[in-house]
């Protein structure tokens, strides 16, 4: 070693240090601060956001209405009874009844069951089929991208809601065609929110470790290019509910959706605006539902954008953990 | 050299610019030559954007070379396919400049280094592998018991630990380490320096350790090569290119560091660099750093210096030196016989 060099910092590891997996090591770190796990902070930071929180319980009341309807209905749902058209809300019809009698509160309840499996399994079909499309598109690049986005682009080119008309009026009226064509016309919508973020993390120093460890493409897209576009995939999946709910009622309404004597909240609203002046409560409380249902979507979307951004909560941490501003 | 671990021929990196293919690219790596030998570590230094990293990138084909060969240990690295390329990166890691950036924020660091051992199978069932994930953490200095932690509770000088610890699952031979603490707090800086010397002492390992400044590497390299604008304009050992400098680049860089010794450090003068670094894309001609020269003659405009050597096992690529191509009138420069003395 020639002296002429500059000094090397002094350094608090002993040089010379036996590794001995037994051997005292006083000076192994960890990492200050308690540990707690992801999903943890994210749900307290969900939580901390007043409306989000407000949205989530009202999807819960929402989800457990769904799976409870057979319990929570009063009277049979499609049972008429002539004599009692258009009673107003009572103590026994707590909703009313409509233009054949039957029990608006229980044809509202047993219809959370039907909106809310027309718009889970619709964005579940659009979820699955855009996050492949924008996974491969975006990875993979070169001409596959290219007709990929030139599809969506095309597919955008249409209002949503024409474009579902057009494809039930092509598979038929019915309630799983109704879901089909909901879940097409939302799969550009996940092809391109997925595709832009895989084009940010695929040049994102981590994937080039990772490959650089010797992983696979399979690899390197399943565990971690999914995993780091998850969160935005997450927030579009809780606006699409919000939207499926709408569009599934705006078919009903048009008669290209659910078909009688199904009790979908569009169906319902679409049926009562003939009634407007013989009862309000036939239109008001599917509306209502409607309303609710897709507010409370929208409102868990944005504070679930905010909860799963990082950059939010490192923020939030830093703050000491804790009050989340409504903005 | 025979010991020769990795062989570097030529090696060029252009990246196209624009859309259209008219030819204009930035020359990153422009015919770039060395061997590094089994143990050694050679250091790479250079300022900002004059190749270092596509250099290191290139060698492990994390970029695809544009030109020029890489030989590893007999591999022709370059002729692997896809898959043989895979399990060659079992031997050559890389350490990345930025901690931040180079761990996945979804994964909990034991799943980082564990995923280096499920790749290539170097485990036998969950116990072993929680073991050897454990193993792997207290070497490089952290406690087992922070694998389920994920990147962003840790500081910079944890992270930079547990990138080594995923470079050393593979057990590798050898190790690009990219600015591994430019990063890290001066006071972390030293302890991560000093791991990763152990660690050369302990597992026999190769390293390529790039720098921004002569300063970082010298008390870790063996030998020293200097780049300038894609290409490396002195390569020698490491004690050479302190005591004398042969291209006027390296001459600047070393002048910029201060010296312990008084009386030294007193006469030491200040040699400045004038002029912006030219653009990778439309490089001066003949040589490179001609226009931030200080020593610069006619035939600089002229000739394009080859890396050749100087002394036994000290290069260069200046016309000061040697006259590559043409011939160089040195009497014409003042400076040439003082250099030639040195
Ligand atoms: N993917 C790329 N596409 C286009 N140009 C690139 C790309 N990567 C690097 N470059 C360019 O190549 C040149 C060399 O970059 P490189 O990152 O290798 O420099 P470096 O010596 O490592 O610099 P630093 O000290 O800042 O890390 C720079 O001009 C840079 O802008
Ligand atoms: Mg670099």
């Amino acid at each position: 070693m020639s002296d002429d060099r500059p000094d090397q910092p002094p350094s608090d590891e002993p040089a010379e240090e036996p590794r001995q997996p037994s051997a005292e090591q006083p000076e192994l770190e960890r990492p200050e601060g308690e540990h707690r796990p992801q999903w943890r902070q994210t749900l307290a930071i969900l939580l901390s956001n007043r409306a989000a929180a407000v949205g989530l319980v009202v999807l819960i009341v929402m989800v457990l209405t769904a799976v409870f309807a057979d319990q929570l209905i009063r009277f049979p749902i499609n049972e008429d009874n002539i004599a009692n058209r258009f009673a107003p809300p009572s103590a026994d019809h707590w909703f009313g009844t409509d233009d054949l009698g039957r029990d608006v509160y229980s044809r509202v309840v047993m219809g959370a069951r039907v909106s809310l499996q027309v718009a889970a399994i619709s964005v579940t079909i659009s979820l699955v089929a855009g996050t492949l499309l924008g996974l491969i598109a975006g990875y993979r690049g070169g001409w596959l991208d290219t007709v990929t986005m030139r599809a969506v682009d095309v597919a955008f080119a249409f209002p949503a809601v024409l474009l579902a008309i057009a494809l039930v009026a092509v598979f038929g009226p019915s309630l799983r065609n109704t879901m089909i064509a909901i879940g097409i016309v939302f799969t550009p919508i996940f092809a391109r929110v997925v595709r832009g973020s895989v084009l940010s993390v695929r040049e994102d120093l981590y994937i080039r470790a990772i490959r650089s460890l010797g992983a696979s493409d399979g690899r390197i897209i399943l565990r971690h290019v999914l995993p780091n576009v998850a969160a935005p995939v997450i927030v579009q999946t809780s606006l699409s509910l919000a939207f499926a709910i709408l569009l599934e009622a705006a078919l009903s309404f048009v008669g290209a959706g659910v078909q009688r004597p199904t009790p979908a909240w569009g169906l319902m609203l679409a049926d009562a605006q003939r009634f407007i002046a013989q009862g309000w409560w036939l239109s008001v409380f599917p509306g209502m539902a409607i309303f609710v249902t897709v507010m409370a979507f929208n409102l868990m979307g944005d504070g679930l954008r905010d909860a799963l951004d990082p950059r939010q909560r490192t923020l939030i941490e830093a703050r000491g953990a804790g009050g989340g501003e409504d903005e | 050299m025979s010991d020769a671990l990795v062989t570097v021929d030529d090696l060029s990196v252009y990246f196209p610019v624009g859309r259209r293919r008219d030819g204009t690219a930035v020359k990153a790596v422009d015919g770039v030559s060395f061997e590094i030998a089994k143990g050694e570590t050679l250091g790479l230094v250079g300022e900002s954007g004059c190749g270092k990293s596509t250099t290191g990138l290139a060698l492990l084909r994390l970029v695809e070379p544009t030109r020029g060969s890489v030989t590893f240990d007999g591999i022709d690295v370059r002729e692997l396919s896809a898959r043989d390329l895979r399990r060659w990166r079992r031997r050559a890691a890389m350490i990345f400049q930025d901690p931040y950036a180079s761990l996945d924020p979804r994964q909990p660091v034991g799943e980082a280094v564990g995923e280096a051992l499920d790749i290539h199978d170097l485990h036998q069932g969950k116990q072993a592998r929680r073991t050897r994930i454990g193993e792997l953490l207290e070497r490089v200095g952290l406690h087992p018991d922070v694998a389920e932690r994920y990147p962003h509770e840790f500081s910079g000088g944890q992270r930079q630990r547990v990138g080594i610890a995923r470079a050393l699952a593979c057990e590798p031979d050898f190790i690009v380490a990219d600015e591994p603490i430019a990063a890290l707090d001066v006071s972390i800086q030293a302890q991560v320096m000093n791991l990763m010397a152990e660690l050369q002492r302990d597992l026999d390992l190769t390293y390529l350790f790039i720098a921004h400044d002569l300063a970082a590497v010298q008390h870790v390299s063996d030998r020293i090569a200097v780049m300038y604008l894609g290409r490396i304009v002195e390569l020698a050992d490491r004690i050479d290119i302190y005591r004398s400098p042969q291209h006027p680049y390296t001459q600047a860089l070393l002048s910029a560091i201060p010296v312990p010794e008084p009386t030294r450090e007193r006469s030491r003068r200040r040699i400045l660099l004038e002029g912006d670094l030219p653009s990778p894309m439309d490089p001066p001609s003949g040589c490179n750093f001609r226009t931030r020269c200080a020593e610069v003659f006619e035939a600089c405009g002229r000739v394009d210096p080859a890396l050749a050597p100087v002394t036994d096992g000290h290069e260069a690529a200046c016309l000061l030196h040697h006259d590559q191509g043409q011939a160089v009138e040195r009497s014409h420069h003042p400076d040439a016989r003082e250099h030639q003395k040195a």
